[in-house]
Parts: C-alpha cells; structure tokens; sequence
C-alpha cells in the first residue's frame, strides 16, 4: 500500500497526534513497511473464513437492570490533569 | 418568491434519539438518572478506564423490542455491536458503541395524522441500541469546557425514517407521534425540552413531480418540536431561494438557531468524518429469540393508534373527541376502565374531557391522583341514563360532593340529598294535574293562546316536587295536560 502525505495527514488527524515535518520522510518509510509486513496475510485464501470477532461462543451475556455506583465522584475525577471540583475540564472545544 | 416557493416540495427524514428509563446506563450500572450532581453518576466503564469492560443491559434490548413490535419493524435474530470511533471530551472511550450493520430493527411504520392533511404512513429505515455521550459546558469558563459524563453511557434508540415527509408539518405531526408512542410504550419520557428525545432533520427540495431528490442538508441543535417545524420551513426557504437564483445547495450541517429563527452552517476545519466502524469484540452477540418476541408482544400495552381507531370506528366517537382521549396514556387507561362499566361511549367521553378534566386542570393534578374511580364515574352515567337525575345536578352536585367523598356511591350520595327525581308517570301526574287544578283561569288563558305560560305551570310543578320532578318528562306532560284540559 502506498502511504503518501495525504494518507499520512489523515492519520494524523484522526489520531491527534502531530509531528514534525523533518519527521514526515521517516514516518512514511515506517508506515509503508508495516503495511507490507501485514500485507503478506493477503497472500492466503481467506474467502470461506469467517472473521473472529469474539474469543468466545458465547451469546446473550446480559446484565440486569439494576443501578449500583462504585466511584464517587471524587475518584471519578482523581485521575484528570485539569479539573474542578466538580468537572473535568479540557481545552475549550466549541463545534463537534 | 411565494410562488416559486409553491413549485417545490421539501423532502424530509428524521433521525430521533430517544433517551430509555431504564434505572442504570446501557453497558455499566451506574444510575441513569436526569438530575444528578455532575459527574456523580459514573463508574470505570463509563470513563473509559484501562481493562474494563461493558456489560449489557437487557432491558435496553427489551425497550428496543417494544418499539420495534409497535412500529410493526422486522426484528433482527442476530445482534452485534460496533464502534464508531471519534475523539472528543465527552466520549471518553474514544468510542461509541452503537449498532452498525445489524440494527436490531429494520423497516416498520408510524402513521401521522399531519394538520389539515390525511393519515399517513411514514416508513422506518432501522431503530438501532447505543449510547449517549457526556455533556459539555463551555460558556462556564472562559478558558476550558466543562465536561459531565452522567448522561456519558445512558442508553438510547436511534430512530431513523426513510425520506418520507414532505413539509414541516409532516415532521411535526411525526415527532407528535413519536413522543406519544414512546410515552405508551413506558420507554422514554419524551421531553425534547430537556434532551430525552432528540431530533436531526435531513432536508432538501425538489420540483414537485420529480423524482430524484436534492442534495441534503443535515439540521441539528433543536429542542422542541416548534424548533423542528420551524428550522425545516426556514431550510426550504433558504434552499429553494439559492435554487430559484442559480446558486446549489451545499451537503452540510447546519444548527438551528431558535432565538433568530435561522439555521447557520457549522462548517469546521476539521476533515471529513471517518468513524471506522469495525465491531465490537468487547460485547458479545445477542440473539433475539421467537419467545422473547412474544414474550415482550404479550406484555405491550395498548398503543394509541389502535385506541384511536376503536374509538371512531367502533365506538363511534369523532375523531377530535378520540384525538384528546388518546393523546396521554393515564387519560386514554381511564377512559378504557370507564368504558368496562358504561356503553354510553359518548357520555364518558364527555365526561372524561368536560368534568373530570375541569377538575383535573383546576388543580393542575393528573388524573393519576384522580379520587373518584371509573366506576363511579359509569354509575353517574348510568344514573342520568335512567332518568334518575338530571345532567345539570350530576354535573352540579353529585360530581363535586363525589370528589369530596369518593368512597360513596353516586347513587347514595343522590339518595342522601334528595337529588334523586321524581319520573315515575303517576307520580308526575299527580302534581301536574294539581297545578292545573289550582289555576283554572290560567289554563283558560292557556287554551286562548298563551303559551308562555308553560313555564308558570313548570314552576309549580317543581314547588310541588321540591324540585326533584324530571324536568323533561314533566313539561312534556305540562303542555300534554294543558292541550287536553
């Protein structure tokens, strides 16, 4: 698979992850070598396999409805870098 | 531009989010609730911590069934799960775990009876389980959003219709039905007002006669059903405008900007979404079996387009008498207790929608808490029926002292205060033939022309009665007597 700058932007949008232009060449020389590394899984017939998705047979692993709380708000918010007493708070975002 | 305005017809669809009642969220199980302290109702799954891992709730499914045997959908026998993948603060995973390729329901209906229009039918594309996202806040501080993840995992059914409305009174009438429908069905509250059903509008126009459509334009940001009706009549406006001035229209998102009536772009610098759905490996696949099916189809209550139906077509109530009746499900349960007791449909409506809701409005009180039972209620009924008491003391008297004393029986409330009329014929005739008797020039006059005198005669009759004569029968007997003196 070619990885070209575009493919390269992508990724690092949908990633949120930025790096620096000197880096670019590398990056792509790296991206590109896993993906051929991946790519050798082409080579085998997988048209009658069906995809695994789940490690177990199992069907219908329910829970029932019934409400329990196990952090308070406190540990809820222990963990953040910026926070009030009550909110998390990141970066202003206004538009999703 | 009125007039070009008539050469075109909007074509809608609606994506609706409706939020479920059940008591914890959709994967974890802390509370779902709506009016918690921030970030009080949350746990390690909902924040998306390291190793942990969702558990489904089975009553989401259960809900989704409901609506889905109510919309008459295809119910899919095999349920997996997917990702949408996003980053953004009130997403904690980075996730959303929706359903992708197998919605649990597909196809379906819901009829609208839009205004000044004929019922119709607009058909369901799919109604699939996910979950919601947190809030954000960002005009608390002026430097950070503010995020809350209570609402972050409640569980939500995303119903999606086929382009199948074609004004903004269609979608009203839809969101009218759709609210009520969740409301019967005991899923969802149905507030769009506080964000328990949400709605996006996919609009565009088109020449009326075409066949192809026009380039869609995806409406957000409204909550009310005003804001939905309002932001679509503005949308084709607008694009019917561009259109009629050789402009396109761009596919883009727009949000509805209620304080000005308009809708602005929200054109971002951010790329083309791309959610790389892939499934879900954490949840296992659920597989909705014929007896959980009927099981739920046992259990549904009754859904108000079928009351609606046997209402007019059976009953033989107007529609507008069978609209009001069946707009709330406590009042719609009611009238079908009353109707268990009383044939007379059209008196207990009538009373239903005059007294019992005159009373009910008086004390800004749902007829939950209503006092008096239908039966009672079907015995005033019956009471009137036979002649025993007139409307005007039914309505007058024994209704107000029933809600006063809701344990008595209209009948002895009647008896006690000597309501109760006097309509058996010898009876009547006795104190009619009495007071002709003690006004014979006054039946003279009566005889020479004076009508009106009728009503001199109707008094005495009450007086003689004490006022319990059944005024109907005793003037018919009045001028009878009067004719044949």
């Amino acid at each position: 698979m070619k990885v070209d700058d575009k493919l390269v932007d992508h990724l690092s949008h949908l990633a949120r992850l930025r790096f620096e232009d000197s880096a670019r060449e590398d990056i792509k020389t790296d991206l590109g070598r896993i993906l051929d590394f991946v790519e050798k899984l082409s080579e085998l017939d997988t048209d009658d396999v069906q995809p695994l998705i789940y490690m177990t047979e199992a069907e219908n692993v329910v829970r029932e409805d019934q409400s329990q709380l196990t952090v308070t708000k406190e540990e809820a918010l222990k963990n953040a870098p910026v926070k009030d007493s009550d909110y998390f708070k990141v970066p202003k975002v206004i538009n999703k | 531009m009125e007039n070009a305005l008539d050469k075109y017809e909007c074509v809608v669809g609606l994506e609706v989010h409706a939020q479920l009642q059940t008591s914890s969220k959709a994967y974890s199980s802390d509370p779902n609730e709506y009016d918690a302290a921030p970030n009080h109702n949350v746990s390690a799954i909902t924040l998306g911590h390291p190793g942990t891992l969702p558990r489904f709730n089975s009553r989401t499914m259960e809900y989704a069934l409901r609506l889905g045997i109510a919309c008459k959908s295809d119910i899919r026998e095999w349920n997996e799960f997917a990702r949408k993948n996003y980053f953004y603060p009130d997403l904690p995973k980075g996730y959303q775990i929706t359903q992708d390729t197998t919605p649990i329901c597909t196809g379906g209906h819901i009829a609208i009876k839009p205004k000044g229009g004929a019922e119709k039918n607009i058909r369901l594309q799919r109604i699939h389980m996910e979950e919601d996202s947190g809030k954000s806040i960002h005009d608390q501080d002026p430097f950070n959003s503010l995020v809350d993840l209570n609402r972050a995992g409640v569980p939500l059914l995303e119903i999606v219709t086929e382009p199948d409305l074609r004004s903004a009174d269609d979608a009203y009438a839809y969101l009218t039905e759709v609210r009520k429908l969740v409301r019967y069905l005991d899923v969802c509250d149905g507030n769009m007002e506080e964000g328990s059903m949400r709605c996006d509008a996919n609009v565009s126009v088109r020449l009326k006669g075409s066949e192809t459509f026009g380039r869609r334009v995806e409406v957000k940001n409204m909550n009310s059903m005003r804001n939905v009706r309002d932001a679509i009549e503005y949308e084709m406006k607008r694009q019917v405008e561009l259109i009629e001035n050789g402009e396109t229209v761009v596919q883009e998102t727009r949000g509805f900007d209620a304080s000005r009536g308009i809708t602005l772009s929200q054109r971002t610098k951010e790329a083309a979404n791309d959610y790389r759905y892939f499934p879900e490996p954490d949840l296992q696949p659920i597989r909705i079996k014929q007896e959980m099916i009927e099981e739920v189809r046992k259990n549904l209550p009754p859904l108000p387009s079928e009351l609606f139906d046997r209402y007019t077509k059976e009953m033989g109530l107007s529609e507008y008498d069978a609209g009001i009746l069946t707009d709330s499900k406590p009042i719609a349960l009611y009238f079908e207790a009353l109707t268990q007791h009383t044939k007379n449909f059209k008196a207990a409506a009538n009373w239903l929608m005059g007294e019992v809701k005159g009373y009910l409005n008086d004390r800004a009180m749902g007829i939950e808490d209503f006092p008096v039972a239908p039966q009672a209620i079907a015995e005033i009924i019956e009471l009137i029926d036979t002649g025993k008491v007139s409307n005007a003391i039914a309505a007058q008297k024994i209704f107000p002292a029933l809600t006063e004393a809701p344990d008595q029986s209209p009948k002895a409330i009647a008896e006690s205060n000597n309501w109760i009329q006097e309509s058996d014929d010898g009876t009547l005739k006795e104190y009619v033939q009495a007071a002709l008797d003690k006004y014979p020039e006054k039946v003279a006059e009566y005889k020479g022309g004076k009508k009106s005198l009728v009503g001199m005669f109707m008094g005495e009759v009450m007086k003689m009665s004490r006022g319990k004569a059944d005024p109907k029968k005793a003037n018919q007997m009045v001028r009878e007597m009067l004719e044949n003196a």
